[in-house]
């Protein structure tokens, strides 16, 4: 079975901040979860980099727990799909 | 104890390329950031900067000089040239053999770098050029003013970051003072617009899209600037008995690490600075008047300078005029100290405390007089010009009016 875009971006977060996976909670505050300024900003370089995405720096800044960053992640993830349609036009 | 006074400056900008022009554009609020011009700007999620525009290597240097300068240390040279000229140095035996040059740079002639590695990965070439070295170095600017001048005494290059050229001016100016050299060249240059440094700083996420609005409630980043700036001092006795003018005083330097977070600026490291600079100068809070502020136009640094300013100066912070030059020129990362040093000894001296351009909403964390978009009029006694760097480093310059 495929990971769902929230698997992958957990996945993405406990591996660049060396979390055990089951400690990430959707509800979890990347203050909760010790993400200082620095840490977002390396998580934010390799979430764009798995989705192959571009996070924009305003929207980046209001998200404050991961449930926002997947919804964030899914909504972009979306705009792709729709941008780069199977069939030319 | 030896006083010491700055005799003679030189500016290369994006505000102009010399001190007259530098004044003439700070003191009307006119804001040099603009759509980047030297790299597609395609390839970056901003587009602006505060470049040096209408710029010609060749008409400053002949052709076989300017192979050995990379833009850094020909905004270093040309700085350097003018001050040296304002200062009308005179070249005695002692000034040549024991005269200092501090430069600051972040980067360097990085951009001499890039070039030859572009070649290396990108056109398959097993080699690069074999000047990539001495262009690059971040002395380079320091080693050709030596150069040009015959001087050689003390001469070297701080690398702090952001307070690159303070530390340099502050450490040249401890020299002066100390009786280590009787003259000192200092300041800083800086040619950060080279794509490889542009994505580096877009990776950081503090560039603004917008432009450079410090002490604005909207703002949203810094403006990256490029240019240099050089400041002649000396001993205030040996210019009196050499017939130079004074331009400002320098009185007082500070420094100080946070020691806390390699991004993040501290409020309190950023006031024991300012907290040193002003008792290194023997002067009293209530006599300054103005802060040539660090004001980058993030929203971290200018809520955190607003907090360390009012650490300092107390209920004497509400009767100070701060304002961020950085919305004209942009900011220079390694020059950024040296420009806004000359920006500080020209409001001195002509009596006019340039504006925070750009401005437009009030910010209740930087409840500070921040000169919103007009230059005000007011003769200041002393002020102070600070600078903080990522990694923690702040450098804080004093300045007394000389009249």
């Amino acid at each position: 079975m495929s990971e769902s875009i929230q698997e992958r971006v957990l996945r993405v977060i406990a591996t660049k901040q060396r979390l055990p996976l089951e400690s990430l909670r959707p509800e979890s505050t990347f203050e909760e979860l010790g993400i200082d300024s620095l840490d977002r900003l390396n998580i934010l370089f390799d979430l764009e980099g798995e989705f192959e995405i571009e996070i924009d720096d305003d929207e980046a800044k209001k998200v404050t727990n991961l449930q926002q960053m997947v919804a964030g992640i899914e909504h972009l993830v979306a705009a792709k799909a729709q941008a780069s349609p199977t069939v030319d036009a | 104890m030896r006083r010491v006074v700055i005799t003679g400056m030189g500016v290369v900008s994006a505000s102009g390329r010399n001190q007259g022009e530098f004044w003439r554009q700070l003191s009307s609020g006119i804001s040099a950031i603009d759509t980047i011009s030297s790299v597609d700007p395609w390839q970056l999620r901003f587009k602006n900067a505060a470049e040096v525009r209408g710029y010609d290597p060749e008409s400053e240097f002949p052709a076989k000089d300017l192979m050995f300068l990379d833009r850094f240390a020909q905004f270093a040279l040309i700085s350097a040239n003018e001050a040296v000229s304002q200062a009308g140095v005179e070249w005695r035996q002692e000034v040549r053999e024991r005269g200092a040059v501090v430069t600051g740079s972040c980067l360097g002639g990085r951009g001499a770098e890039e070039a030859g590695y572009w070649e290396l990965f990108h056109h398959n070439r097993t080699r690069v050029h074999p000047l990539t070295i001495p262009l690059s170095m971040s002395n380079a600017g320091a080693s050709h003013i030596s150069m040009r001048y015959g001087i050689q005494g003390p001469v070297y290059t701080v690398s702090t970051a952001c307070s690159s050229s303070a530390h340099a001016i502050g450490q040249a100016f401890w020299m002066v003072r100390a009786g280590i050299a009787p003259l000192a060249i200092a300041g800083g240059s800086e040619a950060p617009i080279f794509l490889g440094g542009l994505k580096a700083w877009e990776a950081m996420r503090v560039i603004s899209k917008d432009t450079c609005r410090p002490f604005s409630a909207d703002r949203s980043g810094l403006i990256l600037g490029e240019g240099g700036a050089m400041l002649v001092l000396e001993l205030l006795d040996d210019a009196i008995a050499r017939g130079a003018q004074p331009l400002a005083e320098i009185v007082g330097f500070g420094m100080s690490s946070d020691a806390d977070h390699i991004t993040q600026p501290s409020s309190d490291g950023a006031a024991r600075a300012m907290r040193n600079a002003i008792e290194d100068s023997g002067m009293a809070v209530e006599q300054f008047g103005y802060i040539n502020a660090h004001g980058t136009g993030t929203l971290a640094n200018d809520r955190t300078e607003t907090a360390g300013i009012r650490a300092v100066f107390g209920s004497h912070a509400d009767k100070l005029a701060v304002s961020s030059t950085k919305s004209m020129h942009g900011h220079a990362l390694g020059a950024a100290g040296a420009l806004e040093a000359v920006a500080s000894v020209l409001s001195l001296r002509h009596g006019i405390l340039p504006p925070t351009a750009n401005y437009t909403t009030p910010d209740p964390e930087c409840d500070l007089d921040v000169l919103p978009n007009e230059a005000k009029k007011a003769e200041v006694e002393a002020c102070l010009s600070n600078s903080f760097a990522f990694g923690g480093l702040n450098a804080v310059l004093a300045f007394k009016a000389w009249r």
